[in-house]
């Protein structure tokens, strides 16, 4: 749930815009190096991108009774780092925007920083932690994903608190409006595509396991311990 | 591919998940589950007392809700067809080497 056309007054959407344009620069020159090197992953990156382009068009009803859509970029973060994800957050927000009346064009900027950079930031940040840690790999898929999505509205919650703060309670009084609306709706949608991501790396591992050593998101040894034990 | 412990643990909390749904639908009757984003919309309209967008949607509109739940479902169609494609040729590469 992306924020709507023209709801971001000045000059907060162009704030947003500054703050997003440098790291989706960055993502384009980090994405043409992977296309032009390494070719054979880019079936891995349109999955990853598809991955993004599947979860955020299923919108899923929430105990709070409204609806949400997950959004996918824990996937991307994790393989791609969370410049390149920035970009396909680009592609899908755009698509919506266009064709869909779903966010838009001047909220492209504030809308790409949560769901294309805060949350997949979150998510990298999370997932090397953990595998540093030592943790289980798909325990630390789960939480980074999850985080990511949940982040994501966090966020989105922030930017309006920024641009419309209450009277009474300033920016954190109407932060807390917001982030009932956005952040509680979320938390059953963040976990269940949590585990949606854990499973799709089950399977990636299965069939294309040494793409992923070759990325440096799991050592040789990670590879080895989860074939060794059925999962 | 066998049913392991992944597929299982993916199961409860689907199952979970649909369960958090029924009691959503119990805990606010007459709910029609509209969008978060419409909810915020309202929350913009408490704390502003009410505020007109500067700049109307630029895009293309979906008449209606049935042309816009298409494009939903094309957009979810793409991203499926491309994730089974290459998962599928990923497999098959994987058995003939």
């Amino acid at each position: 749930m992306h924020i709507f056309e023209g709801f971001l007054p000045s000059p907060w959407w162009q704030l947003w815009f500054v703050f997003s344009i440098p790291v989706i620069m960055f993502g384009m020159y980090r994405l043409n190096k992977l296309v032009s090197e390494r070719r054979d992953l880019l079936p891995l990156l349109a999955v990853a991108g598809a991955f993004i382009f599947v979860l955020s068009s299923l919108k899923l009803p929430s105990v709070t009774g409204s609806s949400s859509h997950p959004t996918g970029t824990g996937m991307a973060a994790i393989l791609f780092g969370p410049a390149v994800t920035a970009v396909m957050g680009v592609i899908v927000l755009l698509y919506q925007a266009l064709f869909l009346a779903h966010g838009g064009l001047t909220t492209l900027g504030a809308n790409v920083a949560s769901m294309g950079i805060v949350g997949p930031v979150i998510a990298y940040a999370i997932y090397k932690a953990g595998m540093k840690a030592n943790l289980n790999f798909y325990v630390v898929v789960f939480i980074a994903a999850a985080f990511a999505d949940w982040a994501t509205y966090v966020l989105t919650s922030a930017q309006l608190a920024l641009a419309f703060p209450s009277q009474a309670g300033g920016f954190l009084g109407s932060f807390q409006a917001f982030a009932a609306v956005f952040a509680t709706t979320q938390v059953p949608l963040a976990i269940m595509e949590g585990a949606l991501t854990a499973l799709i790396f089950k399977y990636i591992i299965q069939v294309k396991g040494d793409a992923l050593v070759e990325l440096k998101v799991v050592s040789q040894e990670t590879i080895n311990k989860i074939r060794g034990t059925p999962a | 591919m066998k049913i392991g412990k992944g597929e299982i643990i993916f199961a409860v909390i689907a199952v979970l998940f649909v369960a958090s749904f029924f009691y959503g639908m119990a805990a606010n009757p007459g709910s029609e589950f509209g969008g978060a984003d419409g909810a915020a919309e309202g929350v913009i309209t408490d704390v502003t007392g009410g505020y007109e967008p500067w700049v109307d949607n630029m895009g293309f509109e979906p008449p209606g809700g049935e042309t816009e739940s298409l494009l939903f479902a094309l957009q979810a169609a793409i991203g499926a067809v491309i994730i089974g494609y290459f998962f599928g040729y990923y497999k098959g590469k994987g058995r003939s080497d």
